[in-house]
């Protein structure tokens, strides 16, 4: 079991969302964070008083998954995030230790899908 | 406005001074009511902004409010320079020329060809609102995608070329559809229909969103948009009762049928919504509202009550019928429906003028095709067909000029990021505090 984090463009959601659903993936939860990484942000300026270096709106995206589900669900990301400009976005990919449906207490693999 | 129909103001109510007697006489009344109508229609634009500004994404809030309340800005200076004389100024000529440049000749006094009764001043301001919010309008239709500096030039050229030729011919003295009797009460056509085709010219001219092709794009504040359109309910008493220039009866009827079309027309496409979507929406509601409005504004001082109840009804009918499938039949992407509600709106309310006026409700006025009188409706319809063909080729020549000098469109990058952060240096709402 893995989850899956991924950080992305906000304008990018929706494709991603088509490529999860194409990949079956069906199980996301999304946020909506701030962050940056090598783009760089837009001066804001309030009154003539400039503010550089601004945090970037994101959206970041959280999947649990079965090993066999890594791989599709990295690549549906990859295709709906992908511009080939800075700003992008990144996906992490972690080990998991145990998943619990609270509804049915089913543990492990069963309780992802 | 109230007045076109007849050879004069002068002749809309017994007891007021013929153009030919001179010094006509100030009445308190009037005066107060036209001032604080033209107050109730310049709040119109902000409102305009709040309704348009909930309906983008919130990255783009900004963006519609700075270009309303700009164009309040701009066009206000505009207007007292050359607008008004450009639009007001005697002639029978393309508009109204230079003579009233920098409002010389427009003073204190009444004049009595627009209005005998309030300072000439008085009329004039009123008329300046009208003329801010009508281009105003049009952002509905290019929203969330057009540089700012490239709106800036369009919105003037437009203001120039388009409004003030045709409330020139409309309302003007000398004016050609003022002379042919077309009736126009607040600005069916110089306003609605108006900004409505040059709203479907640009729509369709400056192309769909990035983000439009395949995803729905829902409003990121609503409440804004009830708000926007409360504001707009509420000015457009200055807009259609002030358009009477008087504080009288007719003032009071274009009131009431304004406030019985907008109620009506709400209720009408909250039932269409009821019965075509599954539940009645807010947006659609609210939506039904702002038509009713629209499409009573060229029929307020001419109809009755019952009549108005009529266009309010079938104006939602038309309007959502064009905003929810014409639309997405044609593909352009008319984001916020300026032409939806506003072209088609002002088109059904002009001729709907045309079926329902009526001499009893405002002897200078004519009767309607219901009233014995078929030949008013082609009049409407022909002032209407006049105003489209201008304004579509018009507006188009303008956005093509405009686009070839500057560019009209934002990046496909800035339109990601948004109008507030790459037009404006601003954001709307922050996350953290």
């Amino acid at each position: 079991m893995k989850l899956i984090i991924a950080i992305i463009q906000p304008h990018r959601l929706e494709q991603v969302k088509e490529q999860l659903y194409k990949a079956e993936v069906n199980l996301i939860t999304v946020n909506e964070v701030l962050g940056h990484g090598r783009q760089k942000g837009i001066d804001e300026v309030y009154r003539g008083f400039k503010e550089t270096g601004n945090l970037m709106r994101k959206i970041r995206l959280e999947i649990a998954v079965n090993d066999n589900f890594v791989e599709p669900t990295v690549n549906a990301i990859m295709k709906g995030a992908q511009s080939g400009e800075t700003g992008d976005g990144k996906i992490f990919v972690l080990p998991l230790e145990s998943c619990v449906r609270i509804r049915t207490g089913e543990r492990g693999w069963a309780a992802i899908g | 406005m109230a007045t076109f129909a007849a050879d004069s103001a002068t002749t809309l109510q017994p007891g007021i001074q013929t153009a030919g007697v001179p010094a006509p006489k100030i009445d308190a009344g009037d005066t107060s009511w036209v001032l604080i109508s033209a107050a109730l229609v310049m709040l119109m634009t902000p409102g305009l902004a709040f309704f348009y500004g909930g309906l983008v994404k919130r990255k783009n809030i900004l963006g519609i409010l700075m270009q309303c309340f700009i164009i309040l800005a701009a066009l206000s200076i505009q207007w007292v320079l050359f607008g008004y004389s450009l639009a007001f100024a005697p002639g029978k000529g393309f508009w109204g020329g230079f003579g009233w440049f920098g409002l010389n000749g427009v003073g204190l006094e009444p004049y009595a060809d627009y209005s005998a009764t309030i300072p000439h001043q008085a009329f004039m301001i009123f008329q300046a609102m009208f003329a801010i919010i009508t281009p105003a309008l049009i952002i509905g239709a290019f929203a969330e995608r057009m540089k700012f500096s490239a709106f800036l030039i369009f919105t003037l050229l437009w203001a120039t070329f388009v409004y003030d030729p045709i409330a020139h011919w409309v309302w003007g003295v000398g004016g050609w559809l003022k002379n042919l009797g077309a009736l126009d009460f607040a600005g069916g056509t110089v306003v609605h229909v108006n900004a409505g085709i040059a709203a479907l010219v640009t729509a369709i001219v400056i192309g769909r969103r990035n983000c439009y092709d395949k995803y729905s794009s829902p409003p990121h504040n609503l409440p804004f948009s009830v708000l926007g359109a409360a504001l707009l309910w509420f000015g457009w008493f200055g807009f259609n009762a002030g358009s009477a220039l008087g504080a009288n009866g007719l003032a009071a009827n274009a009131f009431v049928v304004t406030n019985t079309s907008a109620a009506a027309a709400a209720l009408s496409w909250a039932f269409l919504d009821w019965k075509f979507n599954g539940k009645p929406t807010l947006l659609g509601t609210v939506s039904g509202a702002v038509a009713g409005l629209v499409a009573i504004t060229p029929a307020a001082g001419f109809v009755g009550v019952g009549a108005s109840i009529a266009i309010g009804v079938l104006v939602s009918v038309f309007c959502f019928i064009a905003v929810v499938f014409v639309k997405r039949i044609f593909g352009y992407d008319d984001s916020l429906d300026a032409f939806g509600i506003h072209g088609i709106g002002g088109i059904w309310g002009a001729l709907a003028t045309g079926l329902f006026a009526t001499k009893s409700i405002n002897p200078a006025g004519a009767d309607g095709f219901f009233f014995g009188n078929p030949r008013q409706l082609w009049v409407q319809l022909l002032a209407v067909v006049v105003t489209i063909v201008y304004t579509f080729i018009t507006t188009y020549i303008i956005y093509k000029v405009v686009d070839k000098f500057i560019g009209i469109r934002v990046t496909g990058k800035e339109e990601a990021m948004g109008l507030d952060l790459t037009q404006h240096n601003e954001r709307a709402y922050t996350m953290l505090e």
